[in-house]
Protein backbone atom coordinates (compact mmCIF):
# COMPACT_ATOMS: atom_id res chain seq x y z
CA UNK A 1 0.00 0.00 0.00
CA UNK A 2 1.22 3.61 -1.32
CA UNK A 3 0.30 6.88 0.02
CA UNK A 4 0.35 8.71 -3.22
CA UNK A 5 0.86 12.73 -3.33
CA UNK A 6 -1.61 14.39 -6.18
CA UNK A 7 0.31 17.53 -6.31
CA UNK A 8 -3.35 19.12 -6.54
CA UNK A 9 -5.15 16.67 -4.24
CA UNK A 10 -2.60 15.87 -1.69
CA UNK A 11 -1.68 12.73 0.06
CA UNK A 12 -4.39 9.76 -0.67
CA UNK A 13 -3.84 6.21 -0.55
CA UNK A 14 -3.41 4.39 -3.72
CA UNK A 15 -6.73 3.18 -3.91
CA UNK A 16 -7.61 6.68 -5.41
CA UNK A 17 -4.72 6.53 -7.92
CA UNK A 18 -4.46 4.72 -11.45
CA UNK A 19 -1.35 3.08 -12.36
CA UNK A 20 0.03 4.40 -15.60
CA UNK A 21 3.53 2.92 -15.91
CA UNK A 22 6.88 3.90 -16.71
CA UNK A 23 6.72 7.85 -17.67
CA UNK A 24 8.97 10.29 -20.52
CA UNK A 25 8.14 7.18 -23.22
CA UNK A 26 7.44 10.14 -25.85
CA UNK A 27 5.34 8.57 -28.83
CA UNK A 28 7.73 8.84 -31.98
CA UNK A 29 7.26 11.89 -33.83
CA UNK A 30 7.11 9.89 -37.01
CA UNK A 31 5.48 6.36 -36.79
CA UNK A 32 5.83 5.47 -40.19
CA UNK A 33 9.49 6.50 -40.29
CA UNK A 34 10.46 3.89 -37.40
CA UNK A 35 11.99 0.62 -38.20
CA UNK A 36 9.68 -2.34 -37.06
CA UNK A 37 12.31 -2.73 -34.29
CA UNK A 38 12.07 0.63 -33.01
CA UNK A 39 8.47 0.47 -33.08
CA UNK A 40 8.78 -2.28 -31.04
CA UNK A 41 10.67 -0.80 -28.54
CA UNK A 42 8.51 2.16 -28.29
CA UNK A 43 5.51 -0.12 -27.92
CA UNK A 44 6.76 -2.61 -25.74
CA UNK A 45 10.40 -2.36 -24.25
CA UNK A 46 10.48 -1.45 -20.87
CA UNK A 47 13.06 -0.74 -18.34
CA UNK A 48 11.85 -2.21 -14.83
CA UNK A 49 14.32 -1.33 -12.57
CA UNK A 50 15.18 -2.79 -9.35
CA UNK A 51 15.09 0.35 -7.68
CA UNK A 52 14.61 4.13 -9.02
CA UNK A 53 11.80 4.16 -11.00
CA UNK A 54 10.00 7.22 -13.14
CA UNK A 55 6.27 6.43 -13.41
CA UNK A 56 2.89 7.71 -14.03
CA UNK A 57 -0.19 8.06 -11.80
CA UNK A 58 -3.83 9.53 -12.64
CA UNK A 59 -6.14 10.74 -9.38
CA UNK A 60 -9.53 9.09 -9.85
CA UNK A 61 -10.22 12.31 -7.67
CA UNK A 62 -9.61 15.22 -9.45
CA UNK A 63 -8.52 13.02 -12.35
CA UNK A 64 -5.25 14.45 -13.47
CA UNK A 65 -2.15 12.80 -14.38
CA UNK A 66 1.50 13.66 -12.67
CA UNK A 67 4.94 11.99 -12.50
CA UNK A 68 5.95 9.68 -9.53
CA UNK A 69 9.68 8.87 -8.97
CA UNK A 70 9.59 5.67 -6.63
CA UNK A 71 11.77 2.43 -5.44
CA UNK A 72 10.46 -0.54 -6.71
CA UNK A 73 12.20 -2.47 -3.83
CA UNK A 74 11.66 -0.21 -0.57
CA UNK A 75 8.47 1.61 -2.53
CA UNK A 76 10.13 5.19 -0.98
CA UNK A 77 8.73 8.06 -2.89
CA UNK A 78 10.92 10.78 -3.49
CA UNK A 79 9.60 13.04 -5.87
CA UNK A 80 6.27 14.26 -7.71
CA UNK A 81 6.27 16.16 -10.12
CA UNK A 82 3.81 17.11 -12.97
CA UNK A 83 3.53 16.10 -16.71
CA UNK A 84 6.05 17.81 -18.97
CA UNK A 85 8.03 18.41 -16.21
CA UNK A 86 11.84 16.51 -16.26
CA UNK A 87 12.56 14.88 -12.75
CA UNK A 88 14.33 17.30 -10.29
CA UNK A 89 18.21 16.81 -9.42
CA UNK A 90 19.94 14.20 -9.44
CA UNK A 91 17.31 11.37 -10.69
CA UNK A 92 17.81 9.44 -14.08
CA UNK A 93 15.88 7.30 -15.80
CA UNK A 94 17.47 4.55 -15.68
CA UNK A 95 17.73 1.47 -18.31
CA UNK A 96 16.99 3.51 -21.60
CA UNK A 97 19.75 3.85 -24.64
CA UNK A 98 20.20 7.66 -25.65
CA UNK B 1 33.79 -40.82 -7.80
CA UNK B 2 34.19 -39.14 -11.51
CA UNK B 3 34.14 -40.72 -14.83
CA UNK B 4 36.82 -39.86 -17.14
CA UNK B 5 35.46 -37.29 -18.61
CA UNK B 6 35.30 -35.11 -15.18
CA UNK B 7 31.47 -35.82 -14.71
CA UNK B 8 30.36 -37.10 -11.49
CA UNK B 9 28.32 -40.19 -11.92
CA UNK B 10 26.19 -40.12 -8.44
CA UNK B 11 24.36 -42.83 -7.88
CA UNK B 12 19.82 -42.20 -6.32
CA UNK B 13 19.05 -44.28 -4.08
CA UNK B 14 15.38 -45.27 -5.35
CA UNK B 15 12.25 -44.10 -2.90
CA UNK B 16 10.19 -47.17 -2.74
CA UNK B 17 7.93 -48.66 -0.17
CA UNK B 18 10.96 -50.78 0.72
CA UNK B 19 12.98 -47.79 0.78
CA UNK B 20 10.82 -46.72 3.76
CA UNK B 21 10.34 -50.11 5.43
CA UNK B 22 14.20 -49.98 5.75
CA UNK B 23 14.98 -46.83 7.06
CA UNK B 24 11.92 -46.99 9.38
CA UNK B 25 13.43 -49.55 10.63
CA UNK B 26 16.62 -46.99 11.37
CA UNK B 27 14.75 -44.59 12.68
CA UNK B 28 14.29 -42.42 9.14
CA UNK B 29 18.57 -41.52 10.52
CA UNK B 30 20.05 -42.97 7.29
CA UNK B 31 18.21 -41.71 4.44
CA UNK B 32 20.95 -39.97 2.03
CA UNK B 33 20.75 -36.43 0.84
CA UNK B 34 18.46 -36.09 -1.89
CA UNK B 35 21.20 -33.86 -3.98
CA UNK B 36 25.02 -32.81 -3.33
CA UNK B 37 25.87 -29.57 -2.66
CA UNK B 38 29.04 -29.70 -4.80
CA UNK B 39 31.94 -26.23 -4.88
CA UNK B 40 31.56 -24.63 -8.46
CA UNK B 41 33.78 -25.84 -11.36
CA UNK B 42 35.62 -23.01 -13.07
CA UNK B 43 33.59 -24.11 -16.15
CA UNK B 44 30.27 -25.98 -17.34
CA UNK B 45 29.04 -26.44 -20.58
CA UNK B 46 25.80 -24.92 -19.18
CA UNK B 47 25.17 -22.76 -16.51
CA UNK B 48 21.37 -22.24 -15.96
CA UNK B 49 20.85 -19.20 -13.64
CA UNK B 50 17.89 -19.59 -11.21
CA UNK B 51 17.21 -22.97 -9.58
CA UNK B 52 13.44 -22.59 -9.36
CA UNK B 53 11.14 -25.58 -10.80
CA UNK B 54 11.96 -24.35 -14.66
CA UNK B 55 16.13 -23.97 -14.30
CA UNK B 56 15.82 -27.47 -12.47
CA UNK B 57 13.23 -29.04 -15.15
CA UNK B 58 15.98 -27.63 -17.37
CA UNK B 59 18.68 -28.96 -16.32
CA UNK B 60 16.86 -32.32 -15.65
CA UNK B 61 16.04 -32.29 -19.64
CA UNK B 62 19.25 -31.27 -20.40
CA UNK B 63 21.10 -33.89 -18.60
CA UNK B 64 18.55 -36.86 -19.39
CA UNK B 65 17.20 -36.04 -22.94
CA UNK B 66 20.22 -34.16 -24.79
CA UNK B 67 23.21 -36.10 -22.45
CA UNK B 68 24.58 -32.31 -21.26
CA UNK B 69 25.53 -33.79 -18.24
CA UNK B 70 28.36 -31.24 -17.44
CA UNK B 71 25.76 -28.19 -16.19
CA UNK B 72 25.32 -26.20 -12.93
CA UNK B 73 22.35 -24.40 -11.88
CA UNK B 74 23.22 -21.46 -9.59
CA UNK B 75 20.92 -20.23 -7.33
CA UNK B 76 20.81 -17.14 -5.57
CA UNK B 77 19.16 -18.51 -2.36
CA UNK B 78 17.49 -21.70 -2.14
CA UNK B 79 16.07 -24.55 -4.46
CA UNK B 80 12.21 -22.99 -5.54
CA UNK B 81 12.48 -20.63 -2.84
CA UNK B 82 11.26 -18.09 -5.35
CA UNK B 83 8.11 -18.25 -7.57
CA UNK B 84 8.35 -21.79 -7.18
CA UNK B 85 7.35 -22.46 -3.77
CA UNK B 86 4.91 -18.90 -3.64
CA UNK B 87 2.37 -20.26 -6.09
CA UNK B 88 -1.04 -21.56 -5.73
CA UNK B 89 0.01 -24.70 -7.76
CA UNK B 90 -2.23 -24.86 -10.73
CA UNK B 91 -2.34 -27.06 -13.18
CA UNK B 92 -4.47 -26.77 -16.48
CA UNK B 93 -4.07 -26.49 -20.00
CA UNK B 94 -7.27 -24.70 -21.18
CA UNK B 95 -5.47 -21.92 -23.25
CA UNK B 96 -7.01 -20.27 -26.26
CA UNK B 97 -4.71 -20.16 -28.92
CA UNK B 98 -2.98 -22.94 -30.32
CA UNK B 99 0.67 -22.20 -29.63
CA UNK B 100 0.11 -21.74 -25.86
CA UNK B 101 -2.09 -24.95 -25.59
CA UNK B 102 0.20 -27.11 -27.44
CA UNK B 103 2.96 -25.64 -24.84
CA UNK B 104 1.24 -25.81 -21.78
CA UNK B 105 -0.49 -29.45 -22.93
CA UNK B 106 2.67 -30.92 -23.15
CA UNK B 107 3.60 -29.83 -19.40
CA UNK B 108 0.25 -31.72 -18.72
CA UNK B 109 1.18 -34.95 -19.85
CA UNK B 110 4.79 -34.82 -18.39
CA UNK B 111 2.66 -33.90 -15.34
CA UNK B 112 0.99 -37.05 -15.99
CA UNK B 113 4.05 -39.33 -15.58
CA UNK B 114 6.03 -37.22 -13.58
CA UNK B 115 5.68 -38.70 -9.88
CA UNK B 116 7.28 -42.12 -12.06
CA UNK B 117 9.66 -40.38 -14.35
CA UNK B 118 11.45 -38.70 -11.14
CA UNK B 119 10.82 -41.18 -8.75
CA UNK B 120 9.26 -38.45 -6.02
CA UNK B 121 5.58 -37.93 -5.42
CA UNK B 122 4.64 -34.46 -6.88
CA UNK B 123 1.77 -35.26 -4.76
CA UNK B 124 -0.30 -34.43 -8.77
CA UNK B 125 -4.45 -34.55 -8.21
CA UNK B 126 -6.12 -34.51 -11.24
CA UNK B 127 -9.08 -33.06 -9.00
CA UNK B 128 -10.44 -30.64 -12.12
CA UNK B 129 -10.19 -26.99 -12.66
CA UNK B 130 -13.52 -24.95 -13.30
CA UNK B 131 -13.53 -21.61 -14.28
CA UNK B 132 -16.72 -19.97 -13.80
CA UNK B 133 -19.09 -17.56 -15.95
CA UNK B 134 -21.13 -14.44 -14.12
CA UNK B 135 -22.62 -12.64 -17.28
CA UNK B 136 -23.51 -13.17 -20.67
CA UNK B 137 -20.08 -12.50 -22.17
CA UNK B 138 -18.21 -14.50 -19.83
CA UNK B 139 -20.92 -17.10 -21.08
CA UNK B 140 -19.64 -16.44 -24.73
CA UNK B 141 -15.92 -15.99 -23.93
CA UNK B 142 -15.61 -19.60 -22.18
CA UNK B 143 -17.50 -21.54 -24.83
CA UNK B 144 -15.57 -20.18 -27.55
CA UNK B 145 -12.12 -21.02 -25.29
CA UNK B 146 -13.43 -24.59 -24.81
CA UNK B 147 -13.92 -25.14 -28.46
CA UNK B 148 -11.01 -23.85 -28.85
CA UNK B 149 -9.46 -26.30 -26.43
CA UNK B 150 -11.41 -29.07 -28.20
CA UNK B 151 -9.93 -28.23 -31.41
CA UNK B 152 -6.55 -29.09 -29.65
CA UNK B 153 -7.60 -32.55 -28.68
CA UNK B 154 -7.31 -30.87 -24.75
CA UNK B 155 -10.42 -31.98 -22.32
CA UNK B 156 -12.59 -29.68 -21.75
CA UNK B 157 -16.38 -28.80 -21.36
CA UNK B 158 -19.12 -26.65 -20.26
CA UNK B 159 -21.09 -27.11 -17.31
CA UNK B 160 -24.25 -25.49 -16.43
CA UNK B 161 -25.26 -24.62 -13.05
CA UNK B 162 -26.53 -27.72 -11.48
CA UNK B 163 -23.57 -29.56 -13.10
CA UNK B 164 -21.57 -27.36 -11.20
CA UNK B 165 -23.54 -27.64 -7.62
CA UNK B 166 -23.31 -31.17 -8.22
CA UNK B 167 -19.31 -30.84 -7.98
CA UNK B 168 -18.76 -28.09 -5.64
CA UNK B 169 -22.41 -28.15 -3.62
CA UNK B 170 -20.14 -25.34 -1.55
CA UNK B 171 -20.59 -22.98 -4.17
CA UNK B 172 -23.43 -20.50 -4.22
CA UNK B 173 -25.08 -20.68 -7.39
CA UNK B 174 -28.87 -18.90 -5.92
CA UNK B 175 -29.54 -16.80 -9.02
CA UNK B 176 -29.94 -13.83 -6.81
CA UNK B 177 -26.19 -14.10 -5.53
CA UNK B 178 -24.42 -11.11 -6.34
CA UNK B 179 -22.05 -13.18 -8.66
CA UNK B 180 -24.65 -15.62 -10.37
CA UNK B 181 -22.93 -18.66 -12.26
CA UNK B 182 -23.90 -19.31 -15.55
CA UNK B 183 -21.52 -22.18 -15.55
CA UNK B 184 -18.23 -22.98 -15.74
CA UNK B 185 -15.56 -24.68 -18.18
CA UNK B 186 -14.11 -27.79 -16.30
CA UNK B 187 -10.65 -29.28 -17.02
CA UNK B 188 -10.84 -32.72 -15.62
CA UNK B 189 -7.27 -33.61 -16.18
CA UNK B 190 -6.10 -30.13 -14.40
CA UNK B 191 -5.69 -29.93 -10.82
CA UNK B 192 -3.14 -29.17 -8.49
CA UNK B 193 0.86 -30.35 -7.49
CA UNK B 194 3.07 -30.02 -4.58
CA UNK B 195 4.55 -27.34 -5.70
CA UNK B 196 8.29 -27.70 -3.46
CA UNK B 197 7.74 -31.12 -4.43
CA UNK B 198 8.34 -30.75 -8.22
CA UNK B 199 11.17 -28.59 -7.52
CA UNK B 200 12.79 -31.01 -5.40
CA UNK B 201 12.00 -33.73 -7.63
CA UNK B 202 13.57 -32.29 -10.71
CA UNK B 203 16.70 -31.44 -8.70
CA UNK B 204 17.49 -34.91 -7.20
CA UNK B 205 16.90 -35.98 -10.66
CA UNK B 206 19.30 -33.89 -12.26
CA UNK B 207 21.64 -34.41 -9.55
CA UNK B 208 21.81 -38.08 -10.16
CA UNK B 209 22.59 -37.20 -14.08
CA UNK B 210 25.88 -35.22 -12.46
CA UNK B 211 24.15 -31.37 -12.72
CA UNK B 212 25.89 -29.38 -9.91
CA UNK B 213 23.07 -27.50 -8.42
CA UNK B 214 24.74 -24.65 -6.10
CA UNK B 215 22.97 -22.54 -3.89
CA UNK B 216 23.37 -19.23 -2.38
CA UNK B 217 24.95 -18.36 -5.77
CA UNK B 218 23.99 -15.08 -7.29
CA UNK B 219 24.68 -14.14 -10.36
CA UNK B 220 26.05 -10.92 -10.30
CA UNK B 221 27.38 -10.30 -14.00
CA UNK B 222 26.90 -11.85 -17.05
CA UNK B 223 30.75 -11.61 -18.86
CA UNK B 224 30.29 -11.49 -23.00
CA UNK B 225 33.20 -11.79 -25.39
CA UNK B 226 31.46 -9.51 -28.20
CA UNK B 227 28.45 -10.88 -29.25
CA UNK B 228 28.92 -14.38 -27.45
CA UNK B 229 28.92 -15.03 -23.91
CA UNK B 230 31.28 -16.13 -21.89
CA UNK B 231 30.18 -16.86 -18.45
CA UNK B 232 28.99 -15.39 -15.27
CA UNK B 233 30.55 -13.34 -12.67
CA UNK B 234 28.68 -14.67 -8.92
CA UNK B 235 28.77 -14.36 -5.51
CA UNK B 236 30.94 -17.31 -5.48
CA UNK B 237 33.58 -15.95 -8.08
CA UNK B 238 33.53 -16.13 -11.78
CA UNK B 239 32.12 -19.57 -14.07
CA UNK B 240 32.77 -19.94 -17.06
CA UNK B 241 30.08 -21.43 -19.16
CA UNK B 242 29.85 -22.15 -23.49
CA UNK B 243 26.17 -21.95 -23.04
CA UNK B 244 24.06 -19.85 -20.18
CA UNK B 245 20.22 -20.28 -19.57
CA UNK B 246 18.91 -17.51 -17.74
CA UNK B 247 15.52 -18.62 -15.73
CA UNK B 248 14.97 -16.18 -13.02
CA UNK B 249 11.52 -15.51 -12.36
CA UNK B 250 11.21 -11.89 -10.89
CA UNK B 251 14.52 -10.52 -11.63
CA UNK B 252 14.78 -11.59 -15.75
CA UNK B 253 14.76 -7.58 -16.98
CA UNK B 254 17.69 -7.40 -14.08
CA UNK B 255 19.39 -9.94 -15.64
CA UNK B 256 19.17 -8.59 -19.37
CA UNK B 257 20.21 -5.22 -18.18
CA UNK B 258 23.38 -7.28 -17.49
CA UNK B 259 23.71 -9.04 -20.61
CA UNK B 260 23.06 -5.82 -22.45
CA UNK B 261 19.91 -5.49 -24.07
CA UNK B 262 15.93 -4.77 -22.58
CA UNK B 263 12.97 -6.98 -22.40
CA UNK B 264 9.06 -6.03 -22.62
CA UNK B 265 8.48 -7.24 -19.46
CA UNK B 266 7.24 -5.23 -15.83
CA UNK B 267 7.38 -6.83 -12.56
CA UNK B 268 4.73 -6.98 -10.66
CA UNK B 269 3.65 -8.73 -7.11
CA UNK B 270 1.36 -11.28 -6.71
CA UNK B 271 -0.01 -12.39 -3.76
CA UNK B 272 -1.73 -15.78 -2.45
CA UNK B 273 -2.98 -16.95 1.18
CA UNK B 274 -3.74 -19.65 2.99
CA UNK B 275 -6.43 -20.50 5.70
CA UNK B 276 -6.55 -22.36 8.71
CA UNK B 277 -6.51 -26.82 8.03
CA UNK B 278 -9.89 -27.39 7.60
CA UNK B 279 -11.72 -30.79 6.95
CA UNK B 280 -11.80 -31.67 3.09
CA UNK B 281 -15.13 -29.66 1.77
CA UNK B 282 -13.32 -28.10 -1.72
CA UNK B 283 -12.63 -31.35 -3.86
CA UNK B 284 -11.75 -29.09 -7.16
CA UNK B 285 -9.98 -26.24 -8.16
CA UNK B 286 -12.73 -23.32 -9.04
CA UNK B 287 -11.49 -19.44 -10.68
CA UNK B 288 -13.55 -16.92 -11.32
CA UNK B 289 -12.12 -14.45 -13.92
CA UNK B 290 -14.44 -11.71 -13.50
CA UNK B 291 -14.46 -11.08 -9.39
CA UNK B 292 -10.83 -12.31 -9.87
CA UNK B 293 -10.21 -15.22 -6.93
CA UNK B 294 -9.41 -19.08 -7.33
CA UNK B 295 -9.22 -21.05 -4.31
CA UNK B 296 -8.47 -24.87 -3.77
CA UNK B 297 -7.36 -26.94 -0.46
CA UNK B 298 -4.62 -28.61 0.62
CA UNK B 299 -3.71 -32.01 1.61
CA UNK B 300 -3.36 -30.59 4.74
CA UNK B 301 -6.58 -28.81 4.92
CA UNK B 302 -5.73 -25.55 4.10
CA UNK B 303 -7.55 -23.33 1.43
CA UNK B 304 -5.21 -21.68 -1.11
CA UNK B 305 -6.74 -19.01 -2.22
CA UNK B 306 -5.09 -16.77 -4.90
CA UNK B 307 -6.28 -13.12 -6.59
CA UNK B 308 -4.33 -10.60 -9.10
CA UNK B 309 -1.22 -9.08 -8.77
CA UNK B 310 -0.76 -5.04 -7.88
CA UNK B 311 -0.76 -2.69 -10.88
CA UNK B 312 2.80 -1.33 -9.93
CA UNK B 313 5.56 -2.22 -11.18
CA UNK B 314 7.20 -3.80 -7.83
CA UNK B 315 10.65 -6.03 -6.81
CA UNK B 316 9.48 -6.30 -3.09
CA UNK B 317 7.67 -9.53 -2.77
CA UNK B 318 4.83 -8.16 -0.84
CA UNK B 319 1.30 -6.65 -1.99
CA UNK B 320 -1.39 -4.56 -1.14
CA UNK B 321 -3.83 -5.05 1.41
CA UNK B 322 -6.61 -3.94 -1.14
CA UNK B 323 -5.77 -6.83 -3.30
CA UNK B 324 -6.00 -9.47 -0.32
CA UNK B 325 -9.66 -7.36 0.59
CA UNK B 326 -10.92 -7.84 -2.64
CA UNK B 327 -9.96 -11.55 -3.41
CA UNK B 328 -11.74 -12.19 0.07
CA UNK B 329 -14.63 -10.06 -0.60
CA UNK B 330 -15.07 -12.02 -3.74
CA UNK B 331 -14.94 -15.40 -1.92
CA UNK B 332 -17.27 -15.03 0.50
CA UNK B 333 -19.68 -14.01 -1.92
CA UNK B 334 -18.80 -17.54 -4.01
CA UNK B 335 -18.62 -19.12 -1.27
CA UNK B 336 -20.62 -18.31 1.95
CA UNK B 337 -19.66 -21.12 4.09
CA UNK B 338 -15.64 -19.74 4.20
CA UNK B 339 -17.05 -16.84 6.00
CA UNK B 340 -15.88 -17.48 9.05
CA UNK B 341 -12.24 -19.17 8.35
CA UNK B 342 -9.31 -17.36 9.12
CA UNK B 343 -6.63 -17.15 7.15
CA UNK B 344 -3.17 -18.52 8.35
CA UNK B 345 -0.53 -17.21 6.01
CA UNK B 346 -0.35 -14.48 3.05
CA UNK B 347 2.88 -13.65 1.04
CA UNK B 348 4.21 -12.29 -1.80
CA UNK B 349 6.31 -13.17 -4.98
CA UNK B 350 7.18 -11.32 -8.32
CA UNK B 351 6.02 -11.75 -11.43
CA UNK B 352 7.89 -11.06 -14.85
CA UNK B 353 4.72 -9.91 -16.97
CA UNK B 354 4.76 -9.96 -20.86
CA UNK B 355 2.70 -7.40 -22.86
CA UNK B 356 0.45 -10.53 -24.45
CA UNK B 357 0.46 -12.05 -21.62
CA UNK B 358 2.35 -14.95 -22.82
CA UNK B 359 6.65 -15.96 -21.93
CA UNK B 360 9.40 -15.37 -23.90
CA UNK B 361 11.46 -18.71 -24.22
CA UNK B 362 14.78 -18.55 -26.66
CA UNK B 363 17.49 -17.14 -28.16
CA UNK B 364 18.55 -13.47 -27.19
CA UNK B 365 20.74 -10.87 -29.01
CA UNK B 366 23.90 -12.17 -27.45
CA UNK B 367 24.87 -15.49 -28.78
CA UNK B 368 24.73 -18.49 -26.45
CA UNK B 369 23.07 -16.71 -24.00
CA UNK B 370 19.00 -17.98 -23.88
CA UNK B 371 16.43 -16.51 -21.98
CA UNK B 372 13.19 -18.43 -20.03
CA UNK B 373 10.84 -15.80 -18.84
CA UNK B 374 8.13 -13.03 -18.50
CA UNK B 375 5.43 -16.29 -17.20
CA UNK B 376 3.42 -13.69 -15.43
CA UNK B 377 1.26 -15.18 -13.29
CA UNK B 378 1.19 -18.94 -14.40
CA UNK B 379 4.31 -20.37 -14.97
CA UNK B 380 3.70 -23.17 -12.34
CA UNK B 381 1.61 -25.05 -14.85
CA UNK B 382 4.22 -25.58 -17.33
CA UNK B 383 7.24 -26.11 -15.42
CA UNK B 384 8.12 -29.62 -16.86
CA UNK B 385 7.04 -28.24 -20.51
CA UNK B 386 9.43 -25.58 -20.00
CA UNK B 387 12.58 -27.04 -18.95
CA UNK B 388 12.13 -29.90 -22.08
CA UNK B 389 11.88 -26.78 -24.72
CA UNK B 390 14.37 -24.79 -23.16
CA UNK B 391 16.27 -27.71 -22.93
CA UNK B 392 16.09 -28.57 -26.11
CA UNK B 393 16.56 -24.59 -27.10
CA UNK B 394 19.74 -24.82 -25.38
CA UNK B 395 21.46 -27.76 -26.50
CA UNK B 396 20.17 -27.58 -30.23
CA UNK B 397 20.61 -23.69 -30.06
CA UNK B 398 17.08 -23.70 -31.87
CA UNK B 399 13.72 -23.54 -30.45
CA UNK B 400 11.96 -26.68 -30.17
CA UNK B 401 9.00 -26.64 -32.42
CA UNK B 402 6.49 -25.91 -29.11
CA UNK B 403 8.45 -22.97 -28.07
CA UNK B 404 9.23 -21.69 -31.60
CA UNK B 405 6.34 -18.92 -30.98
CA UNK B 406 7.67 -17.87 -27.86
CA UNK B 407 10.57 -15.45 -29.14
CA UNK B 408 11.74 -12.78 -28.31
CA UNK B 409 11.44 -10.80 -31.99
CA UNK B 410 7.55 -10.96 -32.24
CA UNK B 411 7.63 -7.70 -30.06
CA UNK B 412 8.96 -6.92 -33.12
CA UNK B 413 7.42 -8.78 -35.93
CA UNK B 414 4.09 -8.35 -34.26
CA UNK B 415 2.67 -12.05 -33.60
CA UNK B 416 2.32 -11.61 -30.42
CA UNK B 417 0.14 -14.67 -28.39
CA UNK B 418 -2.37 -12.55 -26.90
CA UNK B 419 -3.55 -14.73 -24.04
CA UNK B 420 -5.03 -12.00 -21.35
CA UNK B 421 -8.12 -12.25 -20.34
CA UNK B 422 -8.40 -15.07 -23.16
CA UNK B 423 -6.41 -18.26 -21.33
CA UNK B 424 -9.59 -18.38 -18.64
CA UNK B 425 -7.05 -15.10 -17.12
CA UNK B 426 -6.81 -16.12 -13.14
CA UNK B 427 -3.43 -18.46 -13.13
ZN1 LIG C 1 -5.90 14.69 -7.41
Amino acid sequence: MLLIECPWCGPRDDQDFTYGGEAHIARPERPEKLSDEQWGDYLFMRSNPKGTHLERWVCNGCRRWFNVCRDTVTDEITAVYRMGEKPPGAIKKAGRKS
Amino acid sequence: MHATSGIPIVTMSKYSIFSLVRNALGYHENWPLAWRSPEPKAEYDVVIVGGGGHGLATAYYLAKEHGIRNVAVLEKGWLGGGNTGRNTTIIRSNYLWDESAALYEHSLKLYEGLSQELNFNIMFSQRGVLNLAHNLHDMRELSRRVNANRLNGIDSEILTPEQIKAIVPILNTSPTARYPVLGASLQRRGGTARHDAVAWGFARGADAHGVDIIQNCEVTGIRRNGARVEGVETSRGYIAAKKVGVVVAGHCSVLAGMAGFRLPIESHPLQALVSEPVKPIHHSVVMSNAVHVYVSQSDKGELVIGAGIDAYNSYAQRGSFAVVEGQIGALVELFPIFSRLRMMRQWGGIVDVCPDASPIIGKTPVENLFFNCGWGTGGFKATPGSGWVFAHTIATGEPHPLNAPFTLERFTTGFLIDEHGAAAVAH
